[in-house]
């Protein structure tokens, strides 16, 4: 366990030197965050039949979205992982006597970490302080607090596990672009990050109760606004846990089945 | 039993064949065909514990399989490998704890963090204990000479400095059997010197088990008493280093500086050559031992100088590869 806590700490460590990256990071994210508010102010004063979500919880859900966009997302590539299996050094990572699976899950949690670490905090600081209606609201109640930062880290174990797939697949099909990218953007879209889910047609958000991406942060997030009252965000918050355990046991299994195939080319 | 036991181990590769040209690509996009190569065929040697043993062949000779193979990296095809008790591709995460590995074309170290940064990781991967870890470190640090190098970031580091960090970073939870997969590549004559120096201390004092390839045929000749010549994915020799050369390596090259006229006539000269300071010869040791030729040029002239030039191993397995038709 040791082995893995320290490939926690070193990517976190090392992550946390890329401060010009969060900064540009930080940037593009309140440059979303107030086109997402623009489209929604000017499709709620068109104002047509119900809308699912009141407009100050929708731009508290989108600020978070885009606080936490570096941890929640599946666009995001560690690239030490990806480059050690194009270039082979791949090799010493089979001669460690530890379980690569955990391995890689624990790089990727210190480096998802590192980053919101320092991208998270500003954001979040500025969009509570905006003027109204443009700001980040504080949320609906200490519980709903409470339960929603428990969600969001088991939601984050969650899309670590998703992400550690994505280099496992790689290792078959050598290029992480394709199969890789598709899904990605698929899974993006899923987890409410685009739109959020209460936006979706019933047909879609029928799909996704069945899928483990909305129970990365949108869960947590709606939870934070009073969208999903605390009754059921405990339900949710169960069938987090039967996810990332679903998803954890796939990647330990596709890594023992890959690793057998897996041919270091070259040299 | 000896204490690396390799029986019959094959391993083929199937590679998609891939012609050039549009016409040959939009084929290839609903037919692929594959070829099938066999990197290795019934390899098996054994080796005995505190052996160094010099792993060598032509590019493509499935040196780097082999290597891959008794690492665990790799699973063969078929064939068994028996390593102090454990197959290391079953045994994987108990077998790769007696062994270190340096890949001279692969990197371990974390490009952005300093070499003692890596060896703090490894020590919890290796679960080294702090004396051990101490110990060792204090060791490696002494003997690869990186006092200073150790703290800087390893992007900072040039190609020698850099595998000397690789070396150590092998090295530090002592394993029993070490793989060295051209571990001199790109070095100067200085520290390729501090490489193979180390190299054989280390041999010498731990008794580690050292399969080394190269195709610096000088750290061959350095290091390993025995070698392992495979072609083609075959064992093609397996023995002593010296006897191999005294096989191959009959000729040599002898520069006499002279200012007089030498006349020479015997068997085992094969050439004589008159240059501006003196001779060039050529003989067969098998004929006619340098002493003896010696002897015989003395009593006739005074040598002012002379130089006695090996015939180099690379001319050897030049040879040997001929010989093998490989």
């Amino acid at each position: 366990m040791k082995a893995y806590l320290t490939y926690f700490k070193l990517k976190f460590i090392t992550g946390l030197q890329y401060r010009a990256a969060a900064l540009a990071g930080i940037s593009t994210q309140f440059f979303f965050g107030f086109v997402y508010i623009m489209v929604y102010f000017a499709f709620y004063k068109s104002g047509s039949g119900t809308l699912p979500m009141d407009m100050s919880s929708l731009t508290s859900y989108i600020w978070l979205n885009q606080a936490f966009y570096a941890l929640i997302t599946h666009f995001y590539k560690d690239n030490e992982i990806y480059n050690m299996i194009k270039t082979g050094n791949i090799s010493y990572e089979l001669i460690r006597p530890k379980n690569i699976f955990y391995m890689w899950y624990f790089k990727i949690l210190g480096q998802r970490y590192s980053n919101v670490l320092l991208r998270s905090i500003p954001i979040i600081v500025v969009t509570i302080l905006l003027p109204e209606p443009y700001n980040l609201s504080l949320p609906i109640s200490f519980n709903a607090f409470i339960l929603s930062i428990i969600s969001l880290i088991i939601g984050s174990l969650l899309i670590i596990a998703l992400s550690t797939l994505y280099p496992i697949i790689t290792l078959l099909t050598m290029n992480e672009k394709g199969v890789v990218n598709i899904f990605v953007v698929i899974a993006d879209l899923l987890s409410g990050i685009i739109v959020p889910i209460p936006f979706f047609p019933p047909i879609l958000r029928k799909i996704s109760i069945f899928l483990p991406f909305q129970y990365i942060s949108d869960l947590p997030f709606r939870i934070y606004v009073g969208n999903i009252n605390i009754h059921d965000g405990l339900i949710g918050l169960g069938i987090q846990f039967i996810w990332l355990f679903i998803i954890i046991l796939i990647g330990y299994k596709l890594m023992n089945y890959n690793l057998k195939r897996v041919v270091v080319q070259g040299g | 039993m000896s204490f690396i036991e390799v029986r019959q181990i094959s391993k083929t590769f199937k590679l998609a064949k891939k012609k050039s040209g549009l016409k040959e690509a939009f084929k290839s996009f609903f037919k692929r065909e594959y070829k099938y190569i066999e990197a290795v065929s019934d390899i098996s040697f054994s080796i005995e514990k505190g052996e160094i043993i010099g792993y060598i062949g032509p590019n493509g000779a499935g040196k780097s399989t082999t290597i891959k193979i008794l690492s665990g990296i790799l699973n063969p095809d078929r064939g068994e490998c028996i390593i102090d008790g454990m197959t290391p591709w079953k045994d994987r995460k108990k077998f790769v704890k007696k062994i270190g590995v340096v890949f001279g074309q692969r990197s371990q170290l974390w490009w952005d963090i300093p070499t003692e940064d890596t060896f703090l990781l490894l020590k919890d991967i290796y679960d080294i204990t702090d004396d051990d870890y101490q110990r060792n470190k204090k060791d490696l640090i002494e003997r690869l000479n990186l006092e200073d190098i150790i703290n800087i970031p390893v992007r900072q580091l040039s190609l020698g400095q850099r595998m000397r960090c690789e070396i150590a970073a092998s090295l530090l939870h002592n394993p029993e059997i070490l793989f060295l997969d051209e571990p001199t590549i790109g070095l100067d004559a200085v520290s390729k010197q501090l490489v193979r120096d180390f190299i054989k201390r280390l041999n010498k004092e731990k008794q580690t088990t050292i399969i080394l390839t190269s195709h610096d045929t000088s750290d061959i000749t350095a290091l390993a008493k025995r070698i392992i010549l495979i072609g083609k994915g075959k064992v093609l020799y397996d023995g002593n280093l010296r006897v191999l050369k005294s096989k191959y390596d009959t000729e040599k090259n002898i520069s006499i500086k002279t200012k007089e006229k030498l006349v020479i006539k015997s068997k085992g000269i094969k050439t004589k050559k008159k240059t501006r300071e003196g001779y060039d010869l050529v003989i067969d040791t098998n004929e006619i031992s340098i002493s003896e030729l010696l002897n015989k040029i003395s009593k006739k002239i005074t040598i002012e100088d002379i130089d006695i030039e090996n015939n180099s191993i690379d001319n050897l397995i030049v040879k040997l590869y001929e010989d093998y038709k490989i």
